[in-house]
């Protein structure tokens, strides 16, 4: 299934990308998407995940097409 | 309901003006408006600031102010809501973000904003960036909790 990974902020700029476009199978968690686009490099743990643009937890399930994000706390307003 | 991301400076006052005129059909029905607006500092931790990024992840902006509002709406008795947001290159003194809220009486307007304003500082996805005095760049890393 493909997924489309992004970054935003201090995170994007901690790995260099802003985007992966991954191709994964079976049962897959935010968790095991962020392992396979960056298998070198922990996910800071303070980080927040969504799934299309829903808060989630990284043990939530992907599903093919799902665009899932990674980013540090929020600071606007 | 009035959510907007606005790449340039805004003048709050006119988007209130604006939102009021576009809303006709509120004439006369609400008692109180209550108005927040949020203000970029020329100072921060201690350093002078001269400027600030504020990146925000589009579509998810909306979609998570969207939600904020809708929960507002269900807990108190909002007749209408109005969420402006700044991103891009800001300077100190220019208007970051304005919350107005509509309501009969004045008690739900102070905590129907109150609830967007706390909801938008932990859950709307924007991320500020500092241009400090000495020409550091420096992220914000969490949010305080709106005292001194």
């Amino acid at each position: 299934m493909s997924i489309k990974v992004r970054y935003f902020a201090s995170l994007k700029e901690a790995i260099g990308r802003s985007e992966d476009n991954l191709e994964l199978a079976g049962l897959v968690t935010v968790s095991d998407v962020w392992r396979s686009a960056n298998p070198d490099k922990t996910l800071p743990e303070n980080s927040l995940a969504a799934v299309n643009m829903d808060y989630v937890e990284l043990t939530g399930i992907v599903m093919d097409g799902d665009e899932v994000a990674f980013f540090p706390p929020v600071t606007g307003g | 309901m009035g959510i907007k991301i606005c790449t340039k400076a805004f003048d709050p006052w006119q988007e209130v003006q604006l939102y009021l005129h576009s809303a006709a059909a509120m004439a006369g029905k609400y008692g109180a408006t209550n108005v927040f607006i949020g203000t970029m500092r020329d100072f921060n931790e201690g350093d002078q600031v001269k400027g600030m990024t504020l990146e925000h992840y589009p579509g998810m902006t909306e979609k998570q102010l969207e939600k904020i509002v809708a929960e507002a709406i269900e807990k108190w008795p909002v007749i209408d809501a109005l969420v402006v947001h700044r991103v891009g290159d800001i300077l100190p003194n220019e208007p970051i973000v304005l919350v107005a809220v509509w309501t009969s009486h004045r008690g739900d307007a102070f905590d129907a904003s109150r609830y967007i304003m706390e909801a938008l500082k932990s859950r709307a996805p924007f991320w500020k960036k500092e241009l400090l005095g000495s020409q550091v760049e420096r992220w914000l890393v969490k949010n305080t909790d709106g005292y001194l």
